[in-house]
């Protein structure tokens, strides 16, 4: 049977290639902070169970090292000319976007399929499982037709990987934040807090309690990603989900995109509201930022009333 | 109540702009020893957590397709579907740049389209020329806002696309953070409910741009 196990190997393989190519990349001023960053992620997911829970600390202390030190990073550049690119496109335009579609047609029909014929694989974890097969079909599609220099897709992931950078592990490092907090009881003590806030007993209370709570949070912070764990704890576990048993997948699914209505008004959310606003040169550096408010706060309302609507 | 310092730590250190890597593990350190515990063991559970939570990074897995099918020209190819929207209004013509978005994004492909892939290249010259057909006496301020809307659209159709994709960062780490509270959801579960919200998010903003059509039809009164 095929279990998460496979996919942490396929995953580890990856980044283990991709330190390799990392440490090899001569041009690179911080090549060893790369590959050190990326070979560390790579023994997590082909070793991390024989670490224990102390090792895989010290593990995440080096990581965190290794990034808030700046050792991570690369020069611009290594990408395939546009003249090339766009001459390819003319050829392959529409098969890439075919096997582009490999992958999210291979993760949901697997969703079901492993559903559906139990004994394949970990009937828990067949989306990512699922995903990860789609991934090595689409390689091979890929790979057969377009017959690439060999390690051409890991030089090319590489370069997109590395300038994602540490940010790579962030959604990770918030989960397991989050349950930290869980086990020092955050969530409790943020209740009590809130609940004398909130109206004793009302539903809706706590509904816009979450929901605004993750908008100014996500405003403040620049990132729905952080403000996650954080409202979670405080709000969406000790009242929405276990004193009013709100549906988990509803109270965090429409939570974080009322999170994401708060990314479209903050100049925090620099990536998406100022840069732009500098690439078009606008004059007013917050005109992104004002076109997207009126869209922002009726579907921050729309989302609080849908928690309300469909988690209860 | 001391365990709070953690959550101040987490605002302080993102306001601050410190590598949010070392604000996390500080946030996750002050509130261990707030609630007793001792460093070790502090450690050891951001270990176990971290090594529970290893599946919210094997997106990163997807990268080796993406970058051979960008190196041979994904990102062209999308650009010239996006290039073929035929609509001399430039309400029409955000409103179909806002469904492609959407689109690409609810299938996982966030990156063949953005501001400097699509945005600034493509859809902001594409609205500002339609907007100009529209009214040749078009004002510096329109102008501006018809590009500023482009970007804006770019977000939008971004933001309530990707949730519906089954394994994108913000899907596995609800995943994830749900899991250490003792609840284990299928990433399904969590795309499937992000898609009234992206439903809404096409309505409001289509109707958004659709009065910025008009607005652009009308002649300028005001403004320089």
């Amino acid at each position: 049977m095929i279990t998460l196990g496979f996919v942490y190997v396929l995953a580890g393989l990856t980044f283990a290639l991709f330190a390799a190519l990392g440490v090899a990349d001569r041009g690179n001023p911080k090549r060893f902070g790369n590959a050190a960053f990326w070979g560390l992620l790579a023994l997590s997911m082909l070793g991390g169970d024989a670490l224990g829970d102390f090792g895989n600390g010290l593990l995440v202390l080096a990581l965190v090292a290794i990034a808030g030190t700046g050792q991570i990073g690369r020069p611009p550049g290594g990408d395939v000319p546009p003249e090339v690119q766009a001459e390819r496109a003319a050829r392959h335009g529409p098969f890439l976007l075919l096997v582009a579609l490999i992958i999210p047609a291979v993760a949901l029909a697997g969703t079901f399929l492993f559903k559906w014929l139990p004994g394949l694989a970990d009937p828990k974890q067949a989306t990512l499982i699922s995903l990860a097969i789609g991934v090595l079909i689409a390689l091979g599609v890929g790979m057969a037709r377009l017959k690439p220099p060999l390690l051409l897709p890991a030089q090319q992931g590489r370069r997109l990987l590395d300038a994602v950078g540490w940010a790579a592990i962030l959604p990770q490092m918030l989960a397991s934040l989050g349950a930290v907090f869980a086990l020092a009881g955050v969530g409790e003590v943020v209740g009590d807090l809130i609940g004398t806030a909130i109206p004793e007993g009302s539903l809706f209370g706590a509904v816009l309690a979450f929901g605004l709570g993750m908008t100014l949070f996500t405003m403040v912070m620049g990132n729905a990603f952080a403000a996650f764990p954080v409202m979670l704890a405080a709000v969406g576990m000790p009242l929405l989900i276990k004193q009013y048993d709100g549906d988990p997948a509803v109270v965090a699914a429409i939570g974080m995109l009322a999170g994401f209505c708060g990314t479209l008004m903050t100049p925090m959310a620099a990536n998406f509201n100022l840069v732009p606003a500098a690439l078009l040169e606008l004059k007013n550096p917050y005109g992104v930022i004002k076109a997207q408010v009126g869209t922002a706060l009726p579907l921050l309302g729309v989302n609080i009333l849908f928690i309300w609507l469909f988690a209860f | 109540m001391l365990v709070l310092i953690g959550i101040l730590i987490i605002i302080a250190g993102f306001v601050l702009r410190f590598n949010p890597l070392l604000v996390i593990m500080a946030s996750a350190l002050a509130t261990g020893l707030a609630a007793g515990l001792d460093i070790a063991a502090i450690i050891a559970a951001f270990g176990k957590a971290f090594n529970d939570t290893r599946y919210v990074s094997i997106i990163w897995i997807v990268l080796p397709v993406i970058g051979l099918l960008e190196a041979y020209g994904l990102q062209q190819h999308a650009r010239s579907l996006i290039g073929r929207i035929r609509s001399g209004a430039v309400g029409g013509l955000l409103i179909g740049y806002l469904l492609i978005r959407q689109i690409f994004a609810a299938l996982g492909l966030t990156s063949v389209a953005g501001h400097p892939q699509t945005v600034r290249p493509l859809v902001a010259p594409m609205a500002e020329a339609a907007a100009e057909a529209q009214n040749p006496a078009l004002t510096i301020a329109q102008r501006e806002e018809v590009k500023a809307y482009s970007a804006a659209t770019d977000n939008i159709g971004l933001f309530f696309g990707e949730d519906i994709f089954l394994a994108i960062g913000s899907i596995l780490l609800m995943k994830g953070v749900l899991d250490g509270y003792g609840y284990q959801i299928e990433p399904l579960h969590f795309s499937l409910w992000a898609i009234p919200t992206a439903i809404a998010a096409f309505v409001i903003h289509s109707f958004r741009l659709w009065r910025l059509d008009k607005r652009m039809r009308a002649p300028a009164e005001r403004g320089a």
